[in-house]
């Protein structure tokens, strides 16, 4: 493996990181879509990056799923939503940025420390990115869980999927092609159905925010 | 004797550009905002035209208010003497490391608060306590990019950080990359620059800067303003030898001195065009969004920080 290849992934998973934190702290939700796609974009250039630096051409075939539906379809998909929804230019301003962000800092201090006898157990090339994917992983959790309203929380979603695609491809070059597919294919229907259920939690609470679910539950 | 040499030149050559430095970022700012501009070399008239006039002071004020603006010039040119910008070789830098550093311009925003305070007017008082919340946010943003500078090197020296810095071979460092954009917040924050602090503003709800040098007047104002520019100066220098170390002299080759003024000259120039169009780009935020803005830097150091020991990049 050349040391550009090697400097390449760690460059790449440093910027998932990054932007796994700009996430979680980003309050409009036209942002927050550009820049899960920009996530997806960095995910296609780490996985293409792997594959090359490994020889492993399988690894394109997901770096191209993985392009045309986390940078091109859903991306599209939840502009969509939100324009039928017309929460484009919607703004939350329910949480509290630095606290969440030290939290954060928390959860990846904490995601490095599961990750490290982990990663040496693995013969990847990039298997010390295996920490960050993990970190990734949590933050997206923490996104989903400290967000009220649908389409973040659906994004968060996603960006969860992306984090455990960057952790089975810094860990194991990829997963069988077969799961792989599946786990695409279930991302897909998966956005398809959240997006039918927005429309439904609108109609029903004339709003977007999840916390009106709770209402549902009986006495 | 050759590092004594390019310690006195250090210093000077910070005392002599820092207001050049400064005309230079505002003359670009106005130029970007499609103005004449007053010129390049406006901050030397301001400073003669100062140094010149009688300084009043106010009836009440103690003798720190009086100290107040030689402690802070002294701090500040301390700064950049102890900064690396042209030799590694100089005869200060084992006097001070990277957190004795952040100690100085500590010092300096003490003093300057204290003296705002001093004189009980009410406008420096609200500017000294923004400038303590500011001050208090950048600092450990602050010193989260310089150790991880110092975890690279394995020293808090700065004279080791950028010679080894400068020492590497090319690679990329994601690390480093997160640092340089913290210490960008940062500095904007420390040196009054726009997203924090309009430094051409007078304007009650929004001065910082401006609201704690209200009462100062003839030399004292003049050092104080030379003080500022000596910071961005400072700052301006700490950013490039930790992040573009190239063509700083070496402690074994004198002759490299002749070739790093031009070397820094150049990198400045090109560094205050740019903070200029940051600036230019940028729109004045609240002031309570700024803890949100440092908490941003702070969490860039830290990821640095972090990415820094797990990647080993």
């Amino acid at each position: 493996m050349s040391p550009l290849a090697g400097q390449l992934i760690n460059l790449f998973a440093a910027a998932m990181l990054l932007l796994a934190f700009a996430m979680l702290s980003q309050r409009r939700v036209l942002t927050l879509i550009h820049l899960f796609a920009l996530q997806g974009a960095t995910l296609v250039a780490s996985t293409a990056v792997v594959g090359y630096a490994t020889h492993q051409p399988h690894l394109y075939l997901s770096a191209g799923i993985t392009l045309a539906l986390k940078v091109f379809l859903i991306p599209w998909l939840l502009h969509r939503v939100i324009n039928r929804l017309s929460v484009r230019w919607d703004v939350e301003t329910l949480i509290n940025i630095p606290a969440t962000m030290l939290i954060g800092i928390v959860l990846v201090i904490f995601a490095f420390n599961i990750a490290a006898p982990i990663a040496q157990l693995s013969a990847s090339v990039a298997r010390g990115t295996f920490g960050i994917a993990l970190a990734c992983l949590l933050l997206s959790f923490m996104m989903m869980i400290t967000r009220s309203k649908a389409v973040p929380q659906v994004i968060g979603f996603l960006a969860m999927e992306n984090g455990l695609f960057f952790a089975a491809v810094s860990a194991t070059y990829g997963m069988p092609m077969v799961v792989e597919l599946g786990i695409a294919l279930d991302v897909l229907v998966g956005i398809l159905i959240l997006g039918v259920f927005m429309f439904q939690i609108r109609e029903q609470f004339d709003s977007l925010d999840i916390r009106h679910l709770e209402k549902l539950k009986e006495d | 004797m050759l590092g004594a040499l390019s310690q006195i030149l250090e210093i000077l050559v910070a005392l002599v550009l820092a207001p050049l430095l400064l005309g230079w970022v505002n003359q670009w700012r106005a130029w970007l905002q499609n103005k004449s501009g007053p010129g390049v070399l406006q901050p030397y008239r301001l400073l003669h035209k100062l140094f010149l006039k009688d300084a009043v002071v106010a009836e009440h004020a103690s003798p720190l208010f009086r100290a107040a603006p030689y402690v802070v010039f002294g701090c500040m040119t301390l700064a950049c003497g102890i900064i690396p910008t042209l030799s590694t070789d100089l005869p200060l830098s084992p006097a001070a490391d990277a957190i004795a550093l952040v100690g100085l311009f500590a010092l300096a925003r003490v003093f300057i608060s204290l003296a705002a305070m001093d004189v009980g007017t009410a406008f420096g008082s609200l500017g000294a306590r923004r400038e303590m919340l500011i001050g208090f946010l950048a600092e450990p943003a602050l010193l989260m990019v310089l150790f991880t500078a110092a975890l690279i090197s394995h020293s808090t020296s700065l004279t080791t950080i950028v010679d080894t810095l400068a020492h590497r071979e090319l690679a990329i460092y994601p690390s480093l990359a997160f640092a340089g954009v913290a210490f960008t917040i940062v500095s904007l924050a420390e040196n009054a620059r726009v997203p924090v602090d309009n430094p051409a503003t007078h304007l009650e709800l929004t001065m910082v800067h401006e609201a704690l040098i209200l009462e100062y007047s003839g030399r004292h104002l003049a050092l104080i303003e030379w003080a500022a520019a000596l910071k961005l100066f400072a700052y301006s220098c700490a950013g490039l030898a930790l992040f573009f170390p190239w063509g700083v002299a070496q402690a074994d080759a004198p002759l490299a001195l002749l070739v790093a003024t031009p070397i820094l000259v150049l990198k400045l120039a090109i560094g205050g065009v740019a903070l200029a169009v940051l600036e230019t780009l940028s729109a004045k935020m609240r002031i309570f969004r700024v803890p949100e803005f440092l908490a941003t830097a702070f969490l860039l150091a830290v990821i640095a920080m972090l990415v820094r020991i797990l990647l080993q990049a």
